[in-house]
């Protein structure tokens, strides 16, 4: 009888209590930016494709939901030629965005993304690719990595000395 | 043995050998970038520094290279040494201070030596952030691509390229932190073996141009255990696919055939798979004047069915290109008297001659890696680095034995590679060079002998009457010829392991006897003399041993009344004079192709069936050693897949490709009803060795299909290849079964056995730690020696020492230029002559085109100059043989009208006076790819 009387008891003072329940999809919750939600690709400062087709977030994929194939342009500058991600098998484990070693797949708080239709969760490519670079502004690979692409000779990166001329007679 | 001490606990070690060999065969783990097993020891990278003490007491010890100290018996040896490996750890850290952040980009990445040692050394974090050199990259032709900002200056490259392959156009050029690897300008890489740099390259220098047009990760590809078709080696590859797109090929370690090492031609030819010219679905046409249109396989099978049932008579062309079961299951199909081979009347009595020679004669037929230990050579008619570009490497070795007496003499032990090659200085051992016009090999010949077949074979001969007076004597013989005869008898005789190479590429079987004379008396006089025969396809001794007559019999017996001529992976056009295999094709009321790509004859057919290839197929080939071995399957083709990601059905339709036996076989059933019980290659490997007792060890080429490995099957992918459940997801979400293989014990799929699988069903080398080729290593019991279990292939012809054969007594006279004609002379060349890597975008850049070629002096008497067009006109078709006869049979020497071709000039050093050289199988050479060389013609300038 009293553990009764002490229960109705505590349900009546939780009336006067914040409400931790949202009125969800009227109301919208409040996502932390580190929430590892949908996955896109960013783009470098430069708005080129950061993604290099490195294939590494495919190779840490624990569900293998990541396919891609890598090409080039005519300057040497690598980038996917397509880029798919299942999330019919996706498990936003946030792994590829550890292994990316340009920044460019990125996990996003937006979770919203049930379909009707499993099919329509392959995303490629034009899907996955956003204008900006999401959370890490201002890297840029090719800035820093050794291969020339176009606009960037041997050199010309980040922490280079001009290219040594083989030819030359001078220590 | 001995006994070594490492890290306090007592190691059995081969005495002498170098420590870091040892430490590697004892499973140990020590860095090292500048040594490579096959080209010894530098001591340049310092990276395998390993603490060395002088007795059990000693406990401070000193830092010494594992890979310059020989392992002597007692000596105690710490590689956890805490200075050693802080030593190891600095060493990777200053490579790594120039090494730009290419990781992501570098084809390398994921298999790269230098990315394995770093981890090795627990070298993680740079510390140095002042300016990395750079330097400019050079563009070295279509195959090898260069990025040297990657180099960490072991010297490997040069190592290989001129001091193992005997290039001359890389070097180290520049000095201290900024030496440069390259070529003195941009330029193609001279050296056929340049692909091996890709493998070689502890990082990622030098790096596949083919594989970078289609770049995937090694961990991504789908691999099986192959073995190469490109020439009758049989080297053994580990081709790679991924999305239904052969992407490279890498080299597959046998001990006993091809090494480490590859040539171009087998490394980057394989892209004829991915070709334009493949056919990949049944085409048919029930009416000669119609177009051939596609079928579906059912269509196909039932219009082939109905051509066969009631009293069609059907004769079978078999192919040197195909394997021994596509070829048996054609023979099994039309029946063993109807069965051809495929290949020109010559070309089958040389090969005849060959396998007759290898199978009754006392001369053992080396394997390559024999080869490389033979210390006299003598190379007769073959252009050894054009027909069979490996056996070219390993003859670069053989030269080298003789001179290690140098070293040994000097007590250097023979992986000392600088000291040994310093004391050596330029000695070569005895090679001998005997053919047709120059060849690569020149330079490091002690003598060379030019001339036409009937003089090569003349001066083997008279070499055979020098070693034995019993063998013939070859009359009218010239004072200089006689004296170069008695030269290379005398070298012959003072060696220890004489060999002698031949082949079919100049086309003369007196060549080819003469080769046998010369090794019969060196048996004769006691020595172990081997040889070696080039033959010209990847399984030309094998469709030999089942048997089956030349083009020229079938042509005999299509008029003798054949209804239905079914022709198994063979361009004729190639194989015999166009006119002839018109007559032949003319002769047939329905011609049934089953081949992987489009050429001439798939042109005439009315039936074409797509066969797999090497990479879609499993079989058996032959090589020229008459080693027995198995390739296998890599992917399974695709057909064309219809729907996309917003089409409302997308499906998958299988592809039509299949194994050219499994064709045979539903032509069977399809045509006569009869139920083969063949389920699986096994089934038909099985059938083929009852069939043909001396066929048996086949079996035993590879496991069965029912074989597992603690009862499972051995994985095709890697335990990390990716995108399994997306690369199908555009087409259809359902992810597809992975494809059954019944046929081997290998499976589409990265499930299976983890561990070592036995070595002839190696899909790819990987150890914990070694992501790089490197790690080969773990997989031989010795680091360097053979594969862990054996190497893989069964050998079919063994010799009988001892046994006396009867010398061949048939000598031809010697060449006289005729005035006007011109004898044209075979020429081969690497890149070009073979038909189907000839389809490789690479090789194609690379490839000569059709051209006559004139010593420089006869080309001035003409009045003739490089580039010039030149007009051919070929004698009637008559066989040229060694009694100058015609060869062919009665009924086919039917002269054909003397066709006129127009050439460009080209000069070739070393062509004989009256004789001038025409290329082999290159394209656009069109009815002249057929001929039968040598052959006499005339030449106009134009």
């Amino acid at each position: 009888m009293w553990n009764s009387l002490k229960t109705m008891w505590i349900v009546f003072l939780h009336m006067f209590r914040r409400r931790v329940t949202i009125q969800y999809p009227d109301e919208k919750p409040n996502i932390p930016p580190r929430w590892r939600g949908r996955i896109i690709l960013s783009r470098d400062p430069d708005g080129e494709e950061r993604c290099v087709a490195c294939y590494l977030c495919a190779a840490a994929c624990p569900v293998d939901c990541i396919a891609l194939q890598a090409t080039e342009d005519e300057h040497g500058r690598r980038y996917p030629e397509f880029f798919r991600i299942n999330f019919s098998r996706c498990i936003f484990c946030g792994y590829c965005e550890e292994a990316c070693p340009t920044d460019a797949i990125q996990l996003t708080p937006d979770f919203e993304m049930g379909e009707y239709n499993r099919k329509n969760l392959v995303y490629e490519k034009e899907d996955l690719l956003i204008d900006g670079t999401g959370k890490y502004p201002g890297y840029n690979f090719y800035r820093v990595a050794g291969a020339t692409i176009g606009g960037k000779n041997k050199g010309e990166a980040e922490n280079e000395a001009p290219p040594v001329d083989p030819h030359s007679l001078l220590p | 043995m001995a006994t070594i001490h490492i890290d306090n606990r007592p190691y059995p070690a081969k005495d002498g050998e170098n420590l870091l060999q040892e430490c590697l065969s004892l499973g140990f783990n020590l860095p090292y970038f500048c040594w490579h097993p096959a080209l010894g020891s530098v001591g340049a990278c310092r990276q395998c520094a390993i603490k060395q003490f002088k007795n059990e007491e000693d406990k401070r010890g000193k830092i010494v290279m594992a890979c310059m100290t020989a392992a002597k018996d007692g000596i105690r040896i710490s590689i956890d040494d805490p200075e050693a490996k802080e030593f190891r750890t600095s060493v990777a850290e200053w490579l790594m201070v120039n090494h730009p952040h290419d990781c992501p980009v570098c084809d390398e990445g994921g298999e790269c030596h230098l990315q394995d040692m770093t981890v090795m050394n627990g070298h993680v974090y740079r510390r140095y952030h002042g300016r990395k050199r750079t330097f400019h990259n050079q563009d070295l032709g279509p195959l090898v691509n260069h990025e040297m900002n990657r180099c960490i200056q072991c010297y490997r490259c040069t190592r290989f390229y001129r001091d193992y392959a005997g290039g001359r156009d890389l070097d180290a050029l520049m000095l201290r932190n900024q030496v440069y690897f390259g070529r003195h300008q941009d330029g193609v890489l001279e050296s056929e073996f340049s692909g091996n740099l890709v493998e070689v390259c502890p990082t990622g220098v030098f790096t596949d141009k083919t594989l970078k047009r289609h770049y995937t990760r090694k961990w991504d590809l789908q691999t099986a255990p192959s073995v190469c078709v490109h020439c009758g080696l049989g080297c053994n590859t580990i081709p790679g696919e991924r999305y239904g797109v052969l992407r490279r090929i890498r080299n597959r370690f046998n001990g006993a055939v091809n090494g480490y090492f590859l040539c171009d031609r087998g490394r980057y030819g394989y892209e004829f798979v991915n070709s334009e010219r493949r056919t990949r679905q049944p085409l048919l046409r029930k009416n000669r004047t119609e177009p051939l249109q596609l079928a579906s396989k059912r269509d196909a099978l039932q219009h082939l069915g109905e051509m066969l049932s009631g009293r069609a008579r059907v004769i079978g062309i078999g192919s040197p290109r195909a394997s021994l079961e596509a070829n048996f299951a054609l023979r099994t199909l039309v029946g063993r008297d109807r069965f051809y081979l495929g290949i020109s009347e010559r070309d089958s009595r040389l090969l005849a001659s060959v396998l007759d020679i290898l199978k009754k004669g006392p001369a053992r037929t080396p394997s390559l890696h024999e080869v490389e230990l033979a210390d006299a050579v003598l190379v007769l008619g073959e252009d050894v680095a054009n027909t069979a570009p490996r056996l070219g490497l390993a003859l670069r070795q053989s030269v080298r034995r003789q001179p290690e007496k140098i070293a040994k003499k000097m007590d250097i032990p023979l992986w000392d590679d600088h000291a040994v090659r310093a004391a050596m200085q330029e000695e070569h051992g005895p090679l001998f060079i005997a053919t047709m016009a120059n060849t690569r090999l020149d330079d490091i010949a002690t003598r060379t002998f030019r001339g036409p077949p009937a003089e090569l074979a003349r001066l083997g001969l008279a070499i055979a009457h020098a070693l034995d007076p019993i063998a013939p004597q070859v009359p009218d013989l010239s004072d200089t010829t006689q004296a170069l005869a008695s030269a290379i008898a005398e070298k012959l005789m003072a060696a220890e392991r004489p060999l002698v190479i031949s082949g079919m590429g100049c086309g003369d079987n007196a060549v080819v006897e003469a080769a046998a004379n010369v090794t019969w008396a060196l048996c004769n006089m006691g020595r172990a003399a081997e040889l070696c025969y080039v033959v010209p396809e990847c399984n030309s001794l094998g469709a030999m041993l089942l048997g089956g007559g030349s083009l020229e019999t079938a042509l005999e017996a299509m008029n003798d009344a054949a209804d239905i001529l079914i022709i198994l992976e063979n361009d004729l056009y190639r194989r015999g004079d166009a006119a002839m295999v018109d007559r032949l094709l003319a002769a047939a009321r329905h011609i049934v192709i089953i081949d992987h790509i489009e050429h001439a004859t798939s042109a005439k057919a009315d039936v074409v069936l797509p066969a797999a290839t090497f990479a879609e197929a499993d079989g058996t080939l032959v090589n020229n050693e008459g080693r027995a071995q198995r390739f296998f399957q890599v992917f399974v083709p695709k057909g064309e897949i219809e729907g996309d990601i917003k089409g409302d059905t997308p499906r998958d339709i299988p592809g039509d490709i299949q194994e050219s036996w499994r064709w045979m076989r539903d032509i069977m059933v399809a045509g006569r009803g009869d139920e083969r019980q063949w389920s699986s290659l096994d089934d038909v490997t099985a059938a083929c060795a009852a069939a043909i007792p001396f066929l048996e060890p086949i079996l035993r080429a590879a496991p069965p299909a029912a074989f597992r490995m603690d009862g499972q099957k051995i994985p095709r992918e890697s335990h990390r290849y990716s995108g399994r459940t997306a690369m199908h997801a555009n087409v259809n979400i359902h992810e597809p079964e992975q494809p059954h293989d019944p046929d081997t014990a290998l499976a589409f799929s990265m499930e299976g056995y983890l561990g070592h699988p036995p070595p002839s069903l190696i899909s790819r080398f990987w150890a914990p730690g070694w992501n790089s080729i490197q790690a080969l290593n773990k997989f031989q019991d010795e680091v360097g020696g053979q594969l862990s279990g054996g190497d893989p292939g069964e050998r079919l012809i063994q010799a009988t020492p001892g046994k006396k054969a009867a010398y061949f007594e048939n000598i031809p006279p010697g060449f006289e230029p005729r005035p006007g004609e011109w004898l044209l002379l075979p020429l081969h060349h690497i890149f070009g002559s073979e038909e189907l890597s000839i389809l490789a975008p690479g090789i194609a850049e690379l490839s000569a085109q059709p051209y006559l070629a004139l010593n420089p002096e006869d080309a001035s008497n003409l009045g003739l100059t490089a580039g010039d067009e030149v007009q051919l006109r070929l004698r009637a078709q008559t066989d040229v043989t060694a009694d100058g006869s015609a060869a062919d049979g009665s009924a086919n020497a039917a002269t054909t009208p003397a066709e006129i071709f127009r050439l460009t000039l080209r000069f070739k050093p070393g062509l004989l006076h009256g004789t001038a050289g025409l290329p082999v199988g290159l394209t656009g050479m069109g009815n002249l790819a057929g001929v039968a060389l040598p052959a006499w013609g005339e030449l106009k300038k134009v």
